[in-house]
């Protein structure tokens, strides 16, 4: 299916049908994910996780999706009811919408919009209001605090993500994705740029808001912060989109630092693939392994680690570039 | 083609912000506004000029809308606000600015001189680049100089509470204390 896609990878009928296969394959990678997760941190933290329903559990995703779909969707009645239910699209499709540049092989790709990374820093950006406006349609204390903390979180780390990728873009002297991932057939960008993967590492976890920063919705102090009063499918389009938002930085992580589809012997899409789920379990590894932070730890390291730290590899990639041209 | 999704374009970003205007709302208005930038960025888009457009949907949908949203959240002002809201918005108050806003839009429809869009020329980031840091740089000069100022007083307004925060660790206990005596 996709080799055929990959050969007419031109026609416009071809490239509709490869973003809805995208967007499914996002989708149900998605799902299976949460499965995934849950096994995966039940190994590491010595116990089984779900284990029961099928093969492995597998049908645990299954069991969870009908049990999402059956609930009564309740919008409380104290909510701002337009906004709260506009909010859980919002992560959703500005996610999606990022999928839309990431290259899968040469000839695999959606669009090659000469601002590729600039068009997903701005998807990624428009993922806040989510969270935002989800904590301030519920019209409720946690929930507003949750959307307060995640709003001043995601701002913070936007500037930092931003920045530590200025280094690549440099090296390659080009936004497209493509571009940036012919540019590493010599040498991939982890290397020269590892100061930038540091930080984009640490961003892209704050900006999806995940364990260990997923302070917006810290359960001990905040119950689930700003999704408190989100429930059914609502409360599902919400952790869809933060899966989503996990695929579509480790999507990143390696198109940016870790050579795209570049390997040898097998065919690109693969290597594209494996490098993408060795990225995902090294999320979920962090998420086994690190306590969360209290919250202004989290705005401290930003600001008065962060910005120095990217702003210096800045400096140091604009003067190797010179210093390379001569 | 592209003159359809123009006019689409334009038709939602005028409405967008008419309705950002009229709602009493602060966070449905802060809605609006945020769809007519997104409208304004695919135009942007459609006359050719992508690095605008990515910048358009970055910085001001994407960062500068959500400290509004940041400082509704902060204010919550509820019921009462909406209702203080409908009353500046009722009839008389709209005489003054909406002539205003007439004469521009007519001096505009003088100004504008049918022009076809030429869609071919398409501005590439490189190409922003070289202009800004080219004829440009002393604007670009003046906009860094304007944000450090406005940084440096930032910084000049938020320091009190820094000096407090420190002055608070010290007397922490004691503090707490007298605010418990109070409350009792």
């Amino acid at each position: 299916m996709e080799v055929v896609m990959a050969e007419s990878g031109m026609s416009v009928f071809a490239t509709i049908g490869f973003g809805l296969f995208i967007l499914l394959a996002a989708v149900g990678g998605a799902a299976v994910l949460t499965w995934f997760e849950r096994r995966l941190l039940g190994i590491w933290q010595d116990r089984y996780g779900p284990n029961r329903l099928g093969p492995f559990g597998i049908l645990q995703v299954a069991a969870d999706m009908l049990k999402l779909l059956t609930k009564h969707d309740w919008i409380p009645p104290f909510a701002d009811r337009m906004v709260f239910i506009f909010a859980p699209t919002a992560i959703v499709v500005a996610m999606m919408m990022g999928f839309t540049v990431v290259p899968f092989s040469p000839d695999l790709y959606i669009i090659d919009l000469n601002i590729g990374l600039l068009f997903f820093l701005a998807m990624t950006s428009l993922a806040v209001y989510s969270v935002l406006l989800g904590g301030l349609a519920s019209n409720n204390k946690y929930a507003l605090l949750g959307g307060l903390r995640s709003a001043a979180q995601m701002i913070s780390y936007e500037v930092f993500m931003g920045l530590s990728l200025m280094g690549v873009v440099m090296l390659t002297g080009s936004f497209s994705m493509r571009d940036i991932v012919e540019a590493q057939r010599d040498m991939w960008n982890c290397i020269p740029q590892f100061l930038g993967l540091y930080v984009f590492l640490i961003a892209g976890i704050a900006e999806s808001h995940r364990l260990p920063f997923d302070l917006p919705e810290a359960e001990h102090e905040l119950t689930a912060g700003f999704h408190t009063e989100y429930g059914g499918m609502k409360f599902a389009m919400l952790m869809l989109g933060e899966y989503l938002g996990l695929i579509l930085i480790s999507c990143m992580m390696v198109t940016l630092f870790f050579g795209g589809w570049l390997g040898p012997w097998l065919p690109p899409v693969v290597w594209f693939v494996i490098k993408v789920f060795i990225v995902i379990c090294f999320f979920i590894l962090l998420r086994a392994a690190i306590p969360r932070p209290r919250y202004d730890q989290l705005m401290t390291l930003g600001w008065k680690f962060m910005l120095p730290l990217t702003l210096v590899n800045l400096l140091g990639t604009g003067v190797i570039v010179l210093w390379m041209e001569g | 083609m592209i003159e359809v999704l123009f006019y689409i374009a334009a038709l939602i970003a005028v409405s967008a912000t008419i309705l950002a205007l009229t709602r009493t709302n602060a966070a449905h208005a802060l809605i609006y506004l945020i769809i007519s930038l997104l409208a304004i960025a695919v135009i942007f888009f459609l006359l050719g000029a992508p690095f605008a457009a990515a910048l358009e949907i970055l910085i001001y949908a994407g960062a500068i809308m959500v400290l509004f949203v940041f400082v509704i959240m902060m204010l919550n002002l509820g019921k009462a606000g909406q209702e203080r809201e409908r009353q500046w918005l009722q009839g008389s108050h709209w005489i003054v600015p909406g002539v205003m806003a007439a004469v521009l839009f007519l001096e505009l429809l003088v100004a504008v001189q049918p022009t076809t869009i030429n869609v071919s020329s398409e501005v590439t980031p490189k190409v922003v680049g070289l202009t800004l840091f080219g004829p440009y740089v002393l604007a670009v000069e003046i906009a860094a100089m304007l944000l450090l100022a406005g940084l440096v007083g930032a910084y000049h307004l938020g320091r009190r509470f820094l000096v407090r925060k420190h002055d608070m660790r010290s007397t922490q206990v004691s503090h707490d204390e007298a605010s418990e005596g109070v409350q009792s």
